[in-house]
């Protein structure tokens, strides 16, 4: 780790001036990833802005009958607040499926959106890796790349997205609110992360400075027919497979709108539009869960080890939607997961 | 009424409050002042030279005091014997900073000394290090044709038995058979516990060694004949360890670090390993394992053939018993077993938990349930149906052998009888249910192991013997035993361990501890009795004036007749009128050898498990475990039972999640963490159901005592193997079986 001086930010215009003035500059708020991250020489940012006491943990409702969830809201707080259980319970499904207690008593909604990825050789030094040192190369290509990306890779970089809330969020698609040395702006959720292209070192179109307010999710919650589905290698403390969140609103037994993203498969929470297309008008059947899951896969790219994915992601997609339409839980559980 | 009766009681864990409480300090806690600190630096590389070390840079830093590397370090002992300890395999043991070739990935190539560890970890950061990178070869697969028999260099390693009968012919003409090739994946023992010594320098070449080690005696021999000193100048300390498995068998790289740091510095010094260093020496090798099995028309084994590779380094040559359990388990006259190493750019492979046989019984406990498919009977009646009563590798009858009540016990308690032969027949809405059972055997040993007892005046009891304690219970066994010897209440007793100032005990592997310590401990701890009964003797109108120590128990704080219970005294009464502050015994004992070798003397299990496979999605969740154990008498119910659910624990991490993935691009293990390196966690462990059968032994040791550490993780990993295709129909012989291998 590296030394570096810790700024407390006085309020969100100091974290931001603080931040565009110091070279080398991060924004910290609950750590939990960057950290990590700093004790492995991945990142070693100079000077340290912590924004985690700014007054943006609050989370409330909006006017346009949205809610709005402070970035400095613990992933917990988010998780357990009444509004999120009752009508976006798909997000609360998502944050419990990721990481542990501990670390969403700790990690914030801003930092979830700006947690890096987990590819093996990002985080370690001994390999070249572009997204760490941009141009060295990517070892995770013809490497050990089980855990990595099937859709929107590039020559570049096969690394994949981590977060559980995010893949949630896409499929929410809230507005992300952000504020930088030119003055807040608003960002569709399906825009702040991007594809590697041929700059993997970016992982999201945040300008340089700016921090996020808070995340600002619309009416539709998609609270009665939904799934979070997470495919893992053990039943917690694993990072996603696969992943996928799916809401529907059904009339009878016709899809009227539908949602469906997934996780562990790209670059970003992959927000798949076509397929909520197809999915609209039709009956709420498995044969048309399997007709879209099989259009949701048809432009995967496997990578060697990360080759059964694509099915898995398939197969996932069937079962999340069948899960949504039946207004059922992650059945996978065998084990009736009990939350507190 | 109370009694202190407390052999095989339930008692809770006499170290349980300091742990839990942190009054337990770890070696990485000793508080001493001017304590230099440091961090390792390891190579990115697997094979080549140092060419360049750029240590001006990083000492420019204020408060770094020293990069150490072998620019600078000074010589240690030539001879490869001074670096050899107990349990060293043949060849020529690493030595780390004593020359510019890369042996390994993350080889520690130089180790930064500052006055903090946050400064000698940011140094570490900044050092520049210059690389001749050299071909490296990981890959066993491609290194097939080098396996070669390995010589007899490592203690406790047999070379496995001679074929017996005619195997190749029985197999062709066997009326099933089956053959398959099995291969798991390479294990790091990760205790949550890094590796860490905090060394106090007493003055010229006189030191104290606080180091995690599971045997204090082998680390401070290591170090007496590595860096030359006096044997009454080093002491070697360690009190509780944070989880062993076996990596702590041997001296790390850290002891040798640490030391030569406080030798050269002239001061204390703390070495602590990071997490992914943890993955930079022993492991579980990876075996490449074939096995053929052939039955009778009966379903009797009629040959049986089990062949190992595996790899080692090329400094030394490892080896581990994994073949020569096939030719025990089952009776079998038809048998070849074959065993081969082939050298890789790797650390050296470390003993871990079960070693060899956890990995030997993954391979013949699969092929059993094959053999069981291939001939139509059920699993648990194909083992039934080559029961072995008697040792045909050593043609030795058993010194005891309850495995039949192990196999009928666990059936029961499993409900086995329920069971439906076909694959996939099972099932509870979408998910497969399948039930599997494993089982394996493995050594019972006693070693030579010291003690000392002695008792105050006041009726307090301190046994000192110098063994380790993994968490496997040590502390509370050996109070219980002395408690029980003499009489006393358990706080009365105070038993301490870990320290080379103590008298010797074996290192704490192989599951011989209860048996060997055990012994010792219950042996002076009579030698004292006998001399307090001397003492209660000489009283004016003693009741046990006449009697010999047969007729006498202690028993609740007293001596009294065996014949008549009226006929009394009070240990402390007897010690405070003696006039004699302090009464001692001490000695050694040693295994029975002219008893012990006319049998074979070994505890066996047997592991009954149910999983459920979600039939989309290929999702495993082990919802069942009984696993049925025959060792001899249980000290302890508590502590052996809570030895066996983390022996459970491990087989199914074995079977479905544990695994460190060498990228042979790089030579290098890249899930060097607890986030890829996956191990279960409590969501993935359900009921588990643990039965010790009675099994009377008074062959293995005094104390009937066959040690458990290692019998309970048998079978399990190869259980669950078996319950997925009974669930699934699916044959999986590459482990883990993640979720990949199911779709």
């Amino acid at each position: 780790m590296n030394s570096f001086t810790f700024h407390r930010a006085t309020g969100v215009d100091d974290a931001v001036r603080e931040t565009t003035r110091h070279t080398g500059a991060a924004y910290i708020g609950g750590g939990t990833n960057l950290i990590d991250l700093m004790k492995e020489n991945v990142m070693r940012p100079s000077y340290l802005v912590s924004v985690a006491k700014l007054p943006l943990a609050a989370i409330e409702a909006l006017p346009d009958g949205g809610l709005r969830l402070g970035a400095m809201a613990t992933n917990a707080d988010t998780a357990w607040h009444e509004d999120v259980k009752s009508r976006y319970p798909l997000l609360n499904q998502a944050i419990l499926a990721g990481a542990s207690p501990q670390l969403r008593n700790a990690a914030t909604n801003g930092g979830n959106l700006m947690q890096r990825t987990r590819c093996l050789y990002f985080y370690d030094l001994a390999t070249p890796c572009n997204k760490r040192e941009p141009g060295t190369g990517c070892s995770a290509i013809g490497g050990f790349n089980r855990i990595h990306a099937i859709f929107g890779a590039s020559d570049q970089c096969i690394a994949t997205h981590p977060s559980d809330m995010c893949v949630a969020l896409a499929a929410l698609a809230p507005t992300v609110r952000v504020s930088g040395p030119d003055g807040e702006r608003s960002i569709a959720f399906d825009d702040f992360h991007r594809l590697p292209g041929d700059q993997p070192e970016k992982d999201n179109n945040l300008r340089p400075g700016e921090l996020i307010i808070s995340l600002d999710l619309p009416a539709k919650g998609f609270s009665k027919n939904f799934s979070y589905l997470k495919l893992r290698d053990r039943q917690s403390y694993a990072f996603a497979l696969i992943s996928v969140a799916a809401g529907l609103e059904l009339d009878g037994t016709t899809i009227t709108d539908a949602r469906l993203a997934l996780g562990g498969v790209a670059h970003k929470p992959w927000r798949d539009q076509e397929a909520e297309q197809l999915l609209i008008g039709q009956p709420a059947t498995v044969e048309t869960f399997a007709r879209v899951a099989a259009q949701v896969v048809s432009t995967a790219v496997g990578q060697g080890s990360n080759d059964f994915k694509i099915e898995l992601a398939r197969r996932a997609v069937v079962r999340a939607l069948k899960q949504a339409a039946e207004g059922s839980q992650q059945a996978t559980d065998v084990f009736q997961n009990s939350n507190p | 009424m109370s009694t202190t009766n407390y052999i095989g009681q339930a008692t809770s864990r006499v170290d349980g409050p300091a742990k839990v409480s942190g009054a337990a300090t770890y070696s990485a806690e000793v508080h001493l002042p001017n304590l230099a600190y440091g961090y390792v630096v390891s190579s990115p590389i697997a094979r080549g030279k140092i060419t360049k070390i750029h240590a001006d840079e990083v000492l420019a830093l204020p408060g770094v005091i020293q990069v150490f590397s072998h620019e600078n370090v000074p010589s240690v002992a030539w001879l490869d014997k001074k670096h050899q300890d107990q349990v060293a395999p043949g060849g020529s043991p690493f030595r780390a900073l004593q020359s510019p070739e890369i042996q390994f990935s993350q080889q520690p190539v130089a180790m930064v000394m500052a006055e903090s560890f946050e400064l000698a970890r940011y140094a570490a950061s900044l050092l520049r290090i210059e690389y001749e990178q050299e071909a490296h070869e990981t890959n066993l697969e491609t290194q097939r044709a080098k396996g070669y028999e390995p010589g007899k260099g490592k203690t406790g390693y047999q070379p496995p038995p001679p074929p017996r009968g005619n195997p190749d012919k029985a197999w062709e003409q066997a009326a099933h058979r089956m053959e398959a090739e099995y291969v798991h994946g390479t294990q790091h023992h990760n205790p949550m516990e890094l590796f860490s010594t905090t060394v106090d320098w007493h003055g010229e070449g006189k030191i104290t060694a606080y180091d995690k080690t599971q045997g204090v005696f082998n680390v401070k021999n290591y170090l007496v004949g590595v860096f030359g000193l006096n044997k009454d100048d080093v002491r070697v300390v360690n009190h509780f360890v944070g989880g062993g498995f076996g990596s702590g068998l041997r001296p790390q790289y850290s002891v040798y670090l640490a030391v030569l740091a406080a030798l050269e510095l002239r001061r204390p010094v703390r070495l602590t390993l990071t997490r992914a260093q943890m993955f930079s020496f022993g492991h579980r090798p990876q075996p490449l394992q074939y096995v053929k099995l052939g039955t009778n028309p009966d379903g009797s084994l009629a040959a049986l053939q089990h062949h190992v590779l595996h790899e080692t380094s090329h400094f030394e040559e490892y080896t581990e018993n994994i073949v020569t359990w096939s030719g025990m388990l089952y009776q079998c006259d038809n048998v070849k077993l074959g065993y081969q190493v082939a050298p890789l750019d790797v650390f050296t492979p470390l003993d871990m938990r079960a070693p060899g046989a956890a990995s030997g019984s993954i391979a013949l406990e699969i092929a059993m349930d094959e053999m069981a498919y291939e001939a139509g009977i059920d699993p648990l009646e194909l083992r039934l149906r080559s029961y072995a009563e008697r040792d045909q590798n050593q043609d030795k009858p058993f010194s005891s052998k309850k495995l039949r009540d192990c196999y009928h016990q666990g059936a029961a308690k499993f409900g086995w009888e329920k069971r439906t032969m076909a694959p996939g027949s099972m099932r509870e809405g979408n998910m497969l249910v399948g039930w599997g059972v494993g089982g394996g055997v493995w050594d019972a040993t006693q070693k030579k192991s010291a003690a000392k007892a002695s008792i105050t005046a006041d009726g307090k009891l301190t046994v000192l013997s110098g063994s380790g304690e993994n968490g496997a219970g040590t502390y509370t066994i050996m109070t219980q035993i002395a408690a029980e010897t003499l009489g006393l209440p358990l706080e009365a007793v105070t038993y301490q361990l870990g320290d080379t100032d103590q008298p010797e005990a074996p290192l704490q592997g192989g599951s011989w501890t209860a048996a060997s310590v055990g012994t010792a401990v219950q042996s002076v701890c009579q030698d004292l009795a006998g001399k307090i009964l001397k003492l209660a003797q000489k009283q004016a109108d003693s009741p046990l004036q006449d009697a010999k120590f047969e007729d006498v128990e202690f028993l609740n704080g007293q001596i009294r007749l065996r014949a008549d219970h009226s006929q009394s005294v009070v240990i402390r009464d007897v010690l405070q009128s003696s006039g004699e502050a302090k009464i001692e015994a001490d000695g050694s004992t040693t295994p029975n050898m002219p008893k012990q070798s006319q049998y074979s003397l070994h505890s066996h299990n047997v592991v009954f498990v149910e999983v459920k496979v979600d039939e989309d999605l290929g999702t495993v969740h082990v919802t069942r475990v009984v696993n049925a154990i025959a060792a001899g008498r249980i000290l302890n119910q508590k502590t052996a039972r809570s030895q066996v659910l983390g022996s459970v624990v491990w087989g199914i991490g074995m079977a479905l999640m544990e695994e460190t993935v060498i990228d042979h691009k790089f030579g290098r293990y890249m899930n060097h963490n607890f986030a890829e390196y996956h191990v279960p966690v409590n969501a993935d462990i359900r009921d588990i159901d643990v039965i010790f059968v009675d099994e009377e032994d008074d062959i293995v040791n005094p104390l009937g005592v066959k040690g458990i550490g290692e019998v309970g993780m048998l079978g399990v990993t190869a259980a669950v193997a078996n319950a997925i295709y009974h669930a699934t129909g699916k044959r999986v012989r590459d482990l883990p079986i993640t979720i990949d291998k199911l779709l």
